[in-house]
C-alpha cells in the first residue's frame, strides 16, 4: 500500500484540501501508484467526504496528539510549509512536497522552502501547481536532510548566562 | 502657565530618564555566575511551540522553574508542553522536583488581523503582561515569536528600566526566517540581549545577531 500524508499542521488551508481532494488530483496521485490519501486537515473549512473503494482510500481528519504514526506509513508527504511539518518530515527521511499557501502574511514561509529546495532536500509549489508538479517531479534526487544541533544552543546560552560547568 | 511648564519640565525629565534607564538595561551583559535560573518561555503556538520546545529541550535542569506564557487561543501548546515535561521527568526520574507553570495571555495579533487593532490588542496584551512579569520575575525570557511574545519582552526590558530586576531576554529567529525577519524579530532585535539567527544570510544583514547554524 503505497500512501500520501497531506498535512497543513495547525492552520487552515483550504485551498490546499481542495485541491488536493479535487478529482483530478486524485487521479493523478493514483497514476502515480498510490492507493491511499490521508488528509489531516487542521482548523480547515473544508472537510472532504472520506471513501473507500476496492482500489483507493481516501481519510479525513483534524487533528492527532502527534502525527508520527502517520508520517512514519508514508510514502509521499503533502505538507504546508509550516516549520515543524517540514522539520518532522524531513528527519523522518521522508519525500516532502511543500506547498506555499500564498495567503499568509509577507509569505514568510517561501523563504524556508526556497532554501531547502536549493540544498536540494524538498519540492515546493502552489496550489496551482501541484498537480503539474506531482506528475513532473523525481523523488530520487531528493537528498537526506542533516538534523540541526540544539546542542549549540545550550553550550551558548550556558555560557551567557553564567552557569557553571 | 507657569504650572504647565514645570508639568511640561517634569514629563521631559521623566522621559529622559526613562530613555537613559533603557539605554542602560540593553547595554548591560555582565554574566553573574550561577546555579541555576529561572526561565519564562513564550510558547508561540504552531511551529513556533514546537521549536522553542526544541531548543529547551537541550538545556539543562538548571533552567528552572520553567514558565511557559501561551496566547489564549492556542488550543494545541499546552498539550505540546505537557508532553515535553513529561517527557523530561521521565528521562530524569532523579529530578523530581522541576515544577513548570503554564500562564495564558491575550493573544497580541491574530494572523491577517488589521494592523490598526494590532495596536490596541498588542496594548490590552501589554497591559495583561505587566503583572505576570512582576510576579513571576525570570532570570531570563525566551522566545522566537510570533507578535504574542513582544508584550512578554517589554514587560521584562520595564521590570529592568524601574530598577526591579535585570532580566535577560533571548529571541532565537524561527529556521523560516532565511533571508528576512520576522516583523517580531525586526522589534525584538533592539530590545533583545541575544538575538539569535539560524541562517547565514541574516547574520550578514544583522551583524549583532548571533549565529550558531541551524539549532532545531
Amino acid at each position: 500500500m503505497k500512501c500520501v500524508f497531506v498535512t497543513v499542521g495547525t492552520t487552515s488551508f483550504d485551498d490546499l484540501i481542495e485541491c488536493v481532494s479535487a478529482r483530478d488530483s486524485l487521479q493523478i496521485i493514483k497514476s502515480l501508484g498510490y492507493d491511499r490519501v490521508i488528509l489531516q486537515i487542521g482548523r480547515g473549512m473544508v472537510v472532504p467526504e472520506p471513501f473507500s473503494t476496492e482500489s483507493f482510500t481516501l481519510d479525513v481528519y483534524r487533528y492527532k496528539d502527534s502525527l508520527k504514526e502517520d508520517l512514519q506509513k508514508a510514502d509521499l508527504v503533502i505538507s504546508h510549509a509550516g516549520a515543524g511539518s517540514c522539520l518532522e518530515t524531513l528527519e523522518k527521511g521522508k519525500p516532502i512536497v511543500v506547498v506555499i499557501n500564498e495567503k499568509l502574511m509577507n509569505n514568510h514561509q517561501l523563504e524556508l522552502a526556497k532554501q531547502l529546495h536549493k540544498e536540494g532536500h524538498l519540492f515546493y509549489c502552489t496550489c496551482s501547481t501541484l498537480p503539474g508538479l506531482l506528475q513532473s517531479m523525481d523523488l530520487s534526487t531528493l537528498k537526506c536532510y542533516p538534523p540541526g544541533q540544539p546542542e549549540k544552543f545550550s553550550a551558548f546560552l550556558d555560557k551567557v548566562v553564567g552557569l557553571q560547568k | 502657565m507657569v504650572c504647565l511648564l514645570i508639568l511640561a519640565a517634569a514629563a521631559g525629565a521623566v522621559a529622559v530618564l526613562l530613555v537613559l534607564r533603557l539605554w542602560i538595561v540593553l547595554r548591560s551583559q555582565d554574566v553573574t555566575p550561577r546555579q541555576s535560573l529561572s526561565v519564562l518561555v513564550v510558547a508561540g503556538s504552531g511551529g513556533h511551540t514546537t521549536e522553542i520546545l526544541r531548543l529547551l529541550g537541550s538545556l539543562s535542569n538548571a533552567y528552572s522553574p520553567r514558565h511557559y506564557v501561551i496566547a489564549d487561543t492556542d488550543g494545541m501548546s499546552t498539550n505540546k508542553i505537557d508532553s515535553f515535561e513529561l517527557d523530561r521527568a521521565n528521562r530524569d526520574p532523579g529530578d523530581m522536583s522541576t515544577k513548570y507553570y503554564i500562564h495564558r495571555i491575550p493573544r497580541s495579533r491574530e494572523v491577517q488581523q488589521s494592523w490598526l487593532s494590532t495596536v490596541l490588542t498588542t496594548l490590552r496584551a501589554m497591559w495583561l503582561s505587566f503583572p505576570l512579569i512582576l510576579r513571576v520575575k525570570p532570570d531570563l525570557v525566551l522566545c522566537n515569536g510570533p507578535g504574542t511574545c513582544v508584550p512578554i519582552c517589554v514587560s521584562a526590558l520595564l521590570l529592568g528600566i524601574l530598577g526591579i530586576k535585570k532580566v535577560i531576554i533571548v529571541y532565537v529567529e524561527s529556521i523560516c526566517r532565511v533571508e528576512t525577519l520576522s516583523m517580531s524579530g525586526k522589534i525584538l532585535f533592539h530590545l533583545s540581549d541575544y538575538f539569535i539567527v539560524q541562517w547565514p544570510a541574516l547574520k550578514e544583514k544583522y551583524p549583532k545577531s548571533v549565529y550558531l547554524g541551524r539549532i532545531v
